[in-house]
């Protein structure tokens, strides 16, 4: 039999490793066949093992043992670790085609991705396509960005062709920098030569012989398999000089990031590449044009790489056909926050957030109420849950104030204050910004600085009007996205969840019980005088005697949550 | 004054890798990336060594060394401890994490504990938010934390290295 341990970062997090182990140890000259995969994306399951075709989740160190004696045949318990029906229809009913391989094949033999048409693409291009129809093709597809801007595809690698010069680049940005989002992880973990033919295709199009990818730091495992996934296809004759023995030379290496989020923003992230610090310029001119040491070169995000090879097998026209009339073909997201089901999801565009949060998704954890999810990261916004309806594509997630942004979805319940995000996403960016620009380098500070008040129960009348002056001055200001953006996360909550920010600042009030110097703690007749609180109370606030009701000295009390962490009985109230 | 010659000794592990990037441009990061990694942080006297050595400007050196997150101007502990404060583990509470963390080891970010064996430091994001919240300690990723999951993992590393 074929046994498959899904070993992504997520897995190997859950137990694969040890999972990987014990398999190895049973299966030793047995003839079974143990292999490793990527992430298939149902997080929410892992571990995740395949014994040929059937799916086994959750499976722990014990559920292994149970495992074993199946592959070898023996009476086993292995059932109840099958995955239950309604996953698996989750997982059939995805459309994918940039995850088309994750979680199936072993990324680290080549031979896996060849046996599904792996690098079939680039022969058709290089054996029988011109350039310019390799454009054309992109063009058809209607394929646009997927690092976040969502900018057609096709342009770019027509002007980078277009470009005077020798010399050009086609870089790949793998820094992923949106909090919350790990499809292009597990592109290169699970698929990696499926960004590596994409990269071959654009190369071959726009005449490019040198190939970089930005990987982030934080990202060990995905550098470890890319670079292997590299040397294999040299060895196979499908990287480096005279590709399949033609004209066509090119050759790809990794570029580790070093932790800056501005990074991820192409010029900064070509400065990055030059050994500078990574702060972003002004466009014009653009990378197509002036990139990477002057010279043109073309920049694509990793999923966006990895849509190119099944385009080129299947034509454009089978690409346009899926999705919407102005966001075309499927898109990866990233399901996480307080969803019942986390992990990755490819489903065509025009889905609407409702159908993708509750259904590939599942809903929301403990039968919670949804309030909002969160989209673009730093620079998206938050869609409220009354917007549950509005289809995910480029244009009318703009009309939310969201942004499509790398596909990341963080869900949020009513236990999340929406004030405390947005001073969230502030600081994120403050502690982001590289300085530049006067306006993003300040204002976002004094942004912060603002909800941080306000969030402490400090807020003052005006400060709404104040965040919302600043957040304009800020967008119109700053030179790149990360600033003009960096302001969203507040102009969409105030616009959505303003009476989140009245009750901080006019009733001193968290709804979502998040903002500790706003909340009150006591004790309620449910206490039963235990005197468990009393002892464990830090700052000794709580007081009585035993089997009596004991009470909170609230100008003691530092509402550390401790005692209504560990009361048995429920009886410290929170407001 | 210490001579050029003494220098190059006392780094000499960074020896060729200087060598190998002699020459070629804009591989700064990845030197300075290699000599953290050989030396755990970037001292001042390392960064005076590779500016003269790489002829770059130490000014120069010190302002990719301060602006990327990545690289350290102080020591950290035998242990270190990377806190994702990304969206996701925010969400899923990993403030609640910091603070036991914190309690735990009485240090404040970026801090050794006396016994040399912890530091911990905030990230944002390591890619495994479905698991949030996530921390990594070494190569070892760890999810679905709670406050007696993380104080329950620092407890086996420091008994773990007690029996060494
Ligand atoms: C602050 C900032 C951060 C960004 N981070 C990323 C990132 O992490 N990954 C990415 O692919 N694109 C990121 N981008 C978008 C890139 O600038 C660029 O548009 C993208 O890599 C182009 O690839 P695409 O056309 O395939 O989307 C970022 C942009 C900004 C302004
Ligand atoms: S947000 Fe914590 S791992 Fe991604």
């Amino acid at each position: 039999m074929r046994v498959t341990v899904g070993k992504g970062s997520c897995g190997i997090a859950a137990g694969a490793a040890d999972v990987y182990q014990a398999l190895e140890a049973g299966l030793q000259n047995t003839g079974h066949e143990l292999l490793t995969t990527g992430c298939i994306g149902m997080c929410y399951l892992e571990p995740i093992v395949n014994v040929d075709e059937r799916v086994f989740v959750k499976v722990t160190k014990e559920a292994a043992g149970e495992l074993l004696k199946y592959i070898l045949g023996e009476e086993n318990q292995a059932e109840r670790y099958l995955i239950p029906r309604e996953d698996l229809d989750n997982l059939n009913g995805q459309q994918r085609i940039a995850l088309k391989n994750c979680g199936l094949i072993n990324p680290e033999d080549i031979e896996e991705y060849i046996a599904r048409e792996g690098y079939e693409a680039i022969k058709k291009c290089v054996g029988s396509l011109t350039p310019e129809q390799v454009i054309e093709e992109i063009k058809l597809s209607g394929l646009s960005g997927r690092g976040g801007a969502g900018f057609p595809t096709w342009f770019k690698w027509n002007a980078a062709r277009a470009s005077a010069g020798e010399k050009k680049y086609v870089i790949c940005n793998a820094d992923e920098g949106d909090p919350g989002a790990f499809m292009d992880r597990a592109v290169i973990e699970g698929d990696p030569h499926a960004l590596i033919e994409g990269m071959l295709i654009a190369a071959y199009a726009i005449g490019s012989d040198e190939g970089i990818v930005y990987v982030r730091a934080e990202y060990p495992l995905a550098i470890v398999r890319l670079e292997l996934a590299l040397e294999q296809a040299r060895a196979c004759g499908c990287l480096g000089q005279h590709i399949f023995g033609g004209d066509f030379c090119f050759d790809i290496r990794i570029k580790a990031g070093a932790g800056a989020f501005v990074c991820g923003e192409e010029t900064a992230l070509i400065a990055s590449l030059e050994g500078e610090r990574g702060m972003p310029r002004l466009k014009p001119p653009f990378p197509a044009q002036k990139g990477c040491w002057q010279k043109p070169s073309n920049i694509n995000n990793v999923e966006t790489y990895a849509n190119v090879p099944w385009i080129l097998r299947n034509g454009g026209a089978a690409f346009a056909a899926l999705g919407t009339e102005n966001s075309k073909g499927t898109k990866v997201f990233a399901l996480t926050g307080k969803i019942a089901k986390g992990g990755l999801a490819e489903v065509p565009m025009g889905q609407t957030v409702g159908e993708v949060v509750f259904g590939v998704g599942g809903g929301i954890k403990n039968g919670r109420a949804l309030k909002a999810v969160q989209m673009g990261g730093p620079s998206g916004g938050c869609i409220p849950a009354e917007l549950c309806d509005t289809p995910i594509d480029y244009r009318s997630l703009a009309a939310t104030g969201a942004i499509m942004g790398s596909g990341g979805m963080v869900v949020m319940d009513d236990s999340t204050c929406m004030v405390d995000m947005a001073r969230f996403f502030l600081d994120f960016t403050c502690k982001e910004s590289c300085g530049k620009c006067i306006h993003c380098r300040i204002g976002n500070r004094r942004m912060l600085e603002i909800l941080e008040r306000i969030c402490k129960g400090e807020g003052l009348d005006g400060d709404i009007e104040l965040l919302s002056d600043l957040a304009f001055q800020i967008k119109e200001g700053s030179l790149c996205a990360l600033g003009q953006t960096a302001p969203n996360p507040v102009l969409t909550t105030l616009r959505y969840f303003r009476n989140e920010y009245e009750d901080h600042i006019f009733r001193k009030k968290c709804t979502a019980r998040q903002c500790k110097p706003l909340l009150t703690y006591s004790i309620s007749g449910k206490c039963t005088g235990c005197t468990l609180c009393a002892r464990k109370c830090p700052v000794g606030a709580i007081s009585g005697t035993v089997k009596q009701p004991h009470a909170i000295d609230s100008d003691k009390c530092t509402k550390c949550g401790k005692c209504a962490e560990i009361c048995r009985f429920g009886a410290v109230e929170v407001e | 004054m210490t001579c050029e010659c003494n220098q190059n000794k006392k780094w000499e592990l960074l020896e060729p890798t200087l060598e190998a990037y002699a020459g070629v441009a804009g591989s700064l990061i990845a030197i300075l990336q290699k000599a953290q990694e050989l030396y755990g942080w970037l001292p001042i006297e390392l960064i005076a060594h590779i500016a003269r050595r790489t002829g770059i400007k130490p000014a120069k050196v010190m302002g990719v060394v301060t602006f990327y997150a990545q690289f350290r101007t102080k020591p950290v502990g035998k242990h270190l401890i990377l806190l994702c404060q990304g969206t996701a583990c925010h969400v899923n509470g990993s403030g609640g994490i910091e603070e036991a963390i914190r309690e735990r080891l009485a240090v404040e970010e970026g801090e050794i504990t006396p016994d040399g064996l912890f530091t911990y430091n905030n990230v944002a994001c390591l890619g495994c938010c479905s698991l949030s919240p996530v921390m990594m300690i070494g190569e070892k990723t760890y999810g679905n934390l709670t406050k007696e999951s993380v104080l329950r993992i620092l407890k086996d590393i420091a008994e773990q290295e007690e029996a060494l």
